[in-house]
Order: structure tokens, then C-alpha cells, then sequence
């Protein structure tokens, strides 16, 4: 087993961990703690395929901003355990095999086309350097840079207005 | 190095269990984070093609992907406060009436 | 032998982390030290100076409180959380020591070449404000976690200042990249080194490679942010002890309350590191190149310091005072002695020390600043931030970029 694959598996392990006790968890602050862990495992993941950059992003924005948001709701709107229910026998017995099965054939599915269809991985790939990306973002995709620009702008009043006290 | 098969696989799997989250969870916060759950998974897919194409648009578009998902964190958190101060309580099942 | 010039790649990254990491402990510890000492002559008293010659054995005094405390446990708080936070918090504050740079050499060890960092990153700058933008976990966690009011207004208040001074940190740090064009912190360093114009080379001055602006403005946010984003005085309210009853570590007692205490000193000091990357040059002499006597600079403080630390000691009666000091101070003499006589040594160790000098009088400088200002109140240190540093960081960039585009050629 080499380096890179075993590392993978490391991750991989870690994140579809944190996915499925985001599942069982039954308070919300453990299930955000979940996700966090996904994620660092995720940007872990980036860092393999050698998309730093997008590592970096993924860390700051999403794993110290979003997730920070999310905890922070979490505490303020002290959200409690949730209520045990009984869902029924087949939703749970029925519907979670199904779900996975869903899944698993998805992923046979796609572990027997890649191999004719996707060019060799193994060598290099991409020159993501921060250079070229943002070479990239500021030629071709500059218009929807823009946009989104402009987006997190009514994001930011939405926001302020949503949660204004009524005075 | 890695077969881009792998990351696939490993997207497929994490966006599953995303679904299975949003489907059986019902805390409103908790279904908002399985629909992060499943956009980090589509990322994931994103950035394998992009490495195994060898192009750069794709991890341009996970930018893309971040920055909307940060925008659609702040207002869809911003519905839930209201919800939860006027149902007083943050269980979908709830929230189910458009009568208070 | 074999065995270890075959895994020399896990081997050596392991010592020099051991090394670095025993290190800033003990600079810690020392900090602690220097910090009570400062504060109290400038408020007219003497620090610590009972416990060891001048209070030096103060911080072991400390240790040992702290190890032997009760360590309580509130009624009701959330086990696993409680015990993350506090070492969560110190965790990422010392990994983040393993990005920064300490000079300029590489060696070869077992036929593995180093650099005098840990790791050597491209993307270094990036590495380090994501660490600390996972830093505000364990804040947040630890006030949620205590199960008590004081503590949940103290971490949700201090985490949200970190978030808003960290936008401000990271735009105040654009200038320099716009300049260097590299987001590795060797890589910034190098941008600022011009062989003979010494300390004008430097982007706080502003004529490095390329095309310069001077950096001023850029450094004032970044500082500013910096003392805010490590919860120090004039920023500290969420965890002033006379405000909300010490905030988030008010149910925290010895070795927890330690470990949030140790990530508050390494993270001024990784911060204070950075700093003096980006603006001051690292590990660059502000001497011109040309003037060969100025690398005697170190041999010349050290032999004095360490003649005076002997006989210093020989003042006391005390082991510590008669046989630890004076053998600490022929230890000092004896290295000033062999960076005067040995040339490779003196010119390995030139950027480290230039570093270290730099790093210590930026200490001093958050010292004195903890010494001398009032604190602000809660809504003027978040409009300070949203309001005043945020646009001036932005208009920093703006500034910066319009410089540059007007001194480049068509």
C-alpha cells in the first residue's frame, strides 16, 4: 500500500466517521463538531490532490466562518437534545439499506466506467498553483465574480434585516 | 497516486449520507448542516475531475460553490432565528401549519 | 545508521519539533516572567523577586501550583466539550509555530536537507490564518461547554471579536502580497531583501524588489488586529478578570486554565513572528550588506550579557543563584565567544538572531501596550473593528494596488 493511498484511506475513513456520527448524534453542537471534522478531513483530501489553494479556502471560509456561524446559533438559540421518536419500522429497517444501496450503486456504477473514461490521474495533473487559479478567476470567470461579489452584499442585508429586533 | 474512482466513490458515499441526514433529522440546524454535508461532497467531485482533467475550472467553481454556500449559511441562519423565536421550538415537524 | 539515513524524512521533522516545541515552552514560561516584571516597574513596584534571583524561578513556582490545583468539573457541563476546548486551542496555537521560518540556511542532516523551519510550505501565509481561523473553536466550545452563564457571554463575545479582527488581519496582510507575489512566507522575506539598503528594503519602509510601497499602514491594521485577534489588553474584555467574572475560562482551573494561558502566549508570539516576516524583513539586518563588522553584532551583546549574568549569580547564596546562573552565563559567553571565532557559525546563525531580537522587541511592545492602556468596552472594540479597521485595511489595498499599477510600465 503506498503513501498516497493509505493516506486516502486515513481521510476517507475519518470524514465518512464524522458524516455518520453527525447522524446518530442527537445534539446539535455534536452533530456542527461532526461536520467540522468532515470538513478538515475534506481539506485534507484537497491538500492530497495537490488543489492547496482550495484547501486554504475551504479551512478559513467554510471551517472558520460557516461552521463558526453554525455554532454560534447553536449556543444562542440554546437548542436542546432532540426528543426521541419512533419513526417508523419502515423508514428505519426499510429506508436506511435502501439509502445505502442507493449509494453503493452509484459507486459501482462509477468505479466501472472511470476506468475507460477518465484519462490517467497518476501523472500531475493540474498546475494548481494560487497563480494560474487565480489567472483563471480574473480572466474567464470574472463576471461571476462579480456576481457573487454582489450576492454576499444582499447575503449581508438579508442577514441584518432578518434578524433585527422589532423596535 | 490516487484513481480519481476513489474520490468519487468517497463523494458518492458522503453525499448518501447526507440524504439519509436530511431525511431522518429533526432539528432545523441539524438539516441545514446535512445540506453543507452534501455541497462539501459535490466539491469533493469537483476538484477530483479537476485534478484528473487536468483542467483548472473545476476548483475555480468550488470557489464559486464556497462563497454561495456562505451566503445561503447567513440568510437560511438568519430564517431559522425568527422561526425559532415565533414557533418557539426548532422541530420541523412543527412547523407544519401555516397558522402559528 | 543505516536506519536513519533511511528515515531521515520522518526522523528529523520529529526532533526539530521536539526542539521547537521544548522551546517555546520555556520562552512561554519566560514571557510570563518578563510580562509581570515589565508591567510592575512600569506601575512603580518590583515583579517577582522572591522566588529565585530577581524572580527567575517564578514560572516554575507557577507550574508547579498549577499541577498540584484541584480541578473541578461544573455540575451539568458537557464532558467530551469541555475537555476539547482548552486543548484544541493550545493544539492549533503551537502548529502554527511549525509554518514559520527561522532563517535563511539549510542544512543537511543524514543526508536529509532542512530548512530552520518545520515545514516548508507554498502557501505558508495561508496555512497560518487558516490554523487561526480554527482558533475561535476552542473559545466558543470552552464557553458553551462550562454550562454557566459568565462563561457563555464570554466566549460567544470573544469569539465574535476574533472573527471581526481576523477579516481586518487578513486584508491588512494583502499589501504584502500584492508586493511579493508569493504567498510563502520565505518567499515574502526574500522580496524584502535588496544586498545593500538594509532596513529600507524592508516593506515597512517600502523599496524591496519590485515595485515597493511602504507598508505603514498595512503594518498599523496588522498590529492592531493582532492584539485583537490574541485577546490581549486593550482588546481583552472577554476574559479581563474584572469583567464577566473572567469570561470564558471562569469554570477552567489548573492544567485547563494553563493550556488556554500557554495558546494565549504562543499565539502572541506566532503572531509577533509574523508580523516581523511580513513587514520588518524576518531575519534581514537592518545594516547594509557591505558592513561586514555589524555580524559581530550578536558575539558583542552576548559575551557582556553572559559576563554579567555570572556574576550576578555569585551575588545570591541560593544553588539556583551560585551554580545554575553563573554556569547559564558561561553557557552565553561561551556561544558570543564561538560566533566571534568560528565564520559558518556566525554566518548561520546571523538570521535567526536578527529574528529572535525582532520577535522579543514586539513582545515588549504588547507588554508595555497591557502595561500602560485602558480596555475598551465591548461595543467600541467591535466598532473599532467593523467601522475604522476594516475600511482602512481595504483602503490600504486600494492604495497599495494604485502604486503599483501607476510605477509599473505600460
Amino acid at each position: 500500500m503506498t503513501g498516497p493511498i493509505f493516506i486516502f484511506l486515513v481521510l476517507a475513513a475519518v470524514a465518512i466517521a464524522g458524516a455518520v456520527s453527525l447522524i446518530l448524534h442527537r445534539h446539535p453542537i455534536h452533530s456542527a463538531l461532526s461536520l467540522i471534522v468532515v470538513m478538515v478531513a475534506l481539506a485534507g483530501l484537497y491538500l492530497l490532490m495537490g488543489a492547496e489553494f482550495v484547501a486554504a479556502v475551504q479551512l478559513i471560509v467554510y471551517g472558520g466562518a460557516i461552521m463558526v456561524l453554525f455554532v454560534f446559533v447553536i449556543m444562542l438559540l440554546n437548542a436542546g437534545e432532540e426528543e426521541r421518536t419512533n419513526f417508523s419500522t419502515l423508514a428505519t429497517y426499510g429506508g436506511v439499506p435502501l439509502a445505502l444501496g442507493v449509494a453503493g450503486l452509484i459507486a459501482a456504477a462509477l468505479s466501472r466506467a472511470g476506468t475507460e473514461t477518465l484519462p490517467a490521474a497518476a501523472q500531475g495533473g493540474a498546475v494548481s498553483s494560487t497563480r494560474s487559479l487565480s489567472m483563471l478567476l480574473f480572466s474567464e470567470f470574472v463576471y461571476p465574480f462579480e456576481l457573487t461579489s454582489f450576492l454576499i452584499l444582499v447575503a449581508i442585508l438579508g442577514a441584518i434585516v432578518l434578524a433585527q429586533r422589532e423596535n | 497516486m490516487v484513481p480519481t474512482n476513489y474520490y468519487l466513490i468517497l463523494s458518492a458515499v458522503l453525499f448518501g449520507l447526507g440524504i439519509v441526514a436530511f431525511v431522518f433529522k429533526r432539528n432545523i440546524i441539524t438539516l441545514f448542516m446535512a445540506i453543507e454535508l452534501m455541497l462539501n461532497a459535490v466539491n469533493l467531485a469537483f476538484v477530483a475531475f479537476s485534478q484528473s482533467l487536468g483542467k483548472l475550472e473545476g476548483e475555480v467553481f468550488v470557489l464559486f460553490v464556497i462563497i454561495v454556500a456562505a451566503a445561503e449559511a447567513a440568510v437560511g441562519l438568519g430564517i431559522i432565528i425568527l422561526t425559532a423565536r415565533n414557533r418557539r421550538s426548532l422541530n420541523v415537524e412543527r412547523v407544519d401549519l401555516l397558522k402559528l | 545508521m543505516e536506519f536513519l539515513y533511511k528515515y531521515a524524512f520522518i526522523i528529523v521533522p520529529v526532533i526539530k519539533v521536539a526542539i521547537l516545541v521544548f522551546i517555546v515552552l520555556t520562552v512561554d514560561a519566560y514571557l510570563t516572567w518578563l510580562e509581570r516584571k515589565v508591567i510592575a516597574h512600569i506601575q512603580a513596584r518590583w515583579g517577582p523577586h522572591r522566588v529565585g534571583p530577581h524572580g527567575l524561578l517564578q514560572p516554575l513556582a507557577d507550574g508547579i501550583k498549577f499541577v498540584f490545583k484541584e480541578d473541578p468539573i461544573p455540575a451539568g457541563a458537557d464532558r467530551v466539550l469541555y475537555f476539547l476546548a482548552p486543548f484544541l486551542t493550545l493544539v492549533l496555537a503551537v502548529t502554527s509555530l511549525g509554518v514559520i521560518p527561522f532563517g535563511p540556511g539549510k542544512f543537511t542532516i543524514w543526508g536529509y536537507t532542512t530548512t530552520l523551519s518545520i515545514v516548508d510550505l507554498n502557501i505558508s501565509l495561508l496555512a497560518l490564518f487558516a490554523i487561526t481561523a480554527l482558533g475561535v473553536y476552542g473559545i466558543a466550545l470552552a464557553g458553551w461547554a462550562s454550562n454557566s452563564k459568565y462563561s457563555l457571554f464570554g466566549g460567544l463575545r470573544s469569539s465574535a471579536q476574533m472573527i471581526s479582527y481576523e477579516l481586518a488581519l487578513t486584508l491588512s496582510v494583502v499589501g504584502v502580497l500584492l508586493l511579493a507575489g508569493d504567498l510563502s512566507l520565505r518567499g515574502i522575506v526574500d522580496q524584502q531583501y535588496i544586498p545593500n539598503l538594509g532596513f529600507l528594503s524592508w516593506n515597512i519602509a517600502g523599496f524591496g524588489k519590485g515595485y515597493g510601497v511602504t507598508q505603514i499602514l498595512g503594518f498599523a491594521c496588522f498590529f492592531i488586529a493582532a492584539i485583537a485577534e490574541t485577546n490581549r489588553v486593550p482588546f481583552d474584555l472577554p476574559e479581563a478578570e474584572s469583567e464577566l467574572v473572567a469570561g470564558f475560562h471562569t469554570e477552567y482551573a489548573s492544567m485547563k486554565f494553563a493550556m488556554f494561558f500557554i495558546a494565549e502566549y504562543t499565539s502572541m508570539i506566532v503572531v509577533s513572528c509574523l508580523g516581523t516576516i511580513l513587514f520588518f524583513g524576518g531575519w534581514l539586518s537592518p545594516f547594509p550588506d557591505s558592513w561586514t563588522f555589524t555580524h559581530y553584532l550578536p558575539s558583542l551583546l552576548l559575551i557582556p550579557f553572559g559576563l554579567w549574568v555570572i556574576f550576578d549569580g555569585m551575588r545570591y547564596e541560593t544553588i539556583f543563584g551560585r551554580i545554575i546562573l553563573p554556569g547559564l552565563g558561561i553557557a552565553i559567553a561561551g556561544l558570543g565567544i564561538a560566533l566571534a571565532v568560528f565564520r559558518p557559525l556566525n554566518d548561520f546563525a546571523q538570521g535567526p538572531f536578527w529574528l529572535i531580537s525582532k520577535v522579543l522587541l514586539s513582545l515588549l511592545i504588547y507588554i508595555w501596550l497591557r502595561g500602560t492602556l485602558p480596555r475598551l468596552r465591548y461595543d467600541q472594540l467591535m466598532g473599532f473593528g467593523w467601522k475604522v479597521l476594516l475600511p482602512v485595511s481595504i483602503a490600504n489595498v486600494v492604495i497599495t494596488s494604485a502604486v503599483m499599477f501607476w510605477r509599473m510600465p505600460r
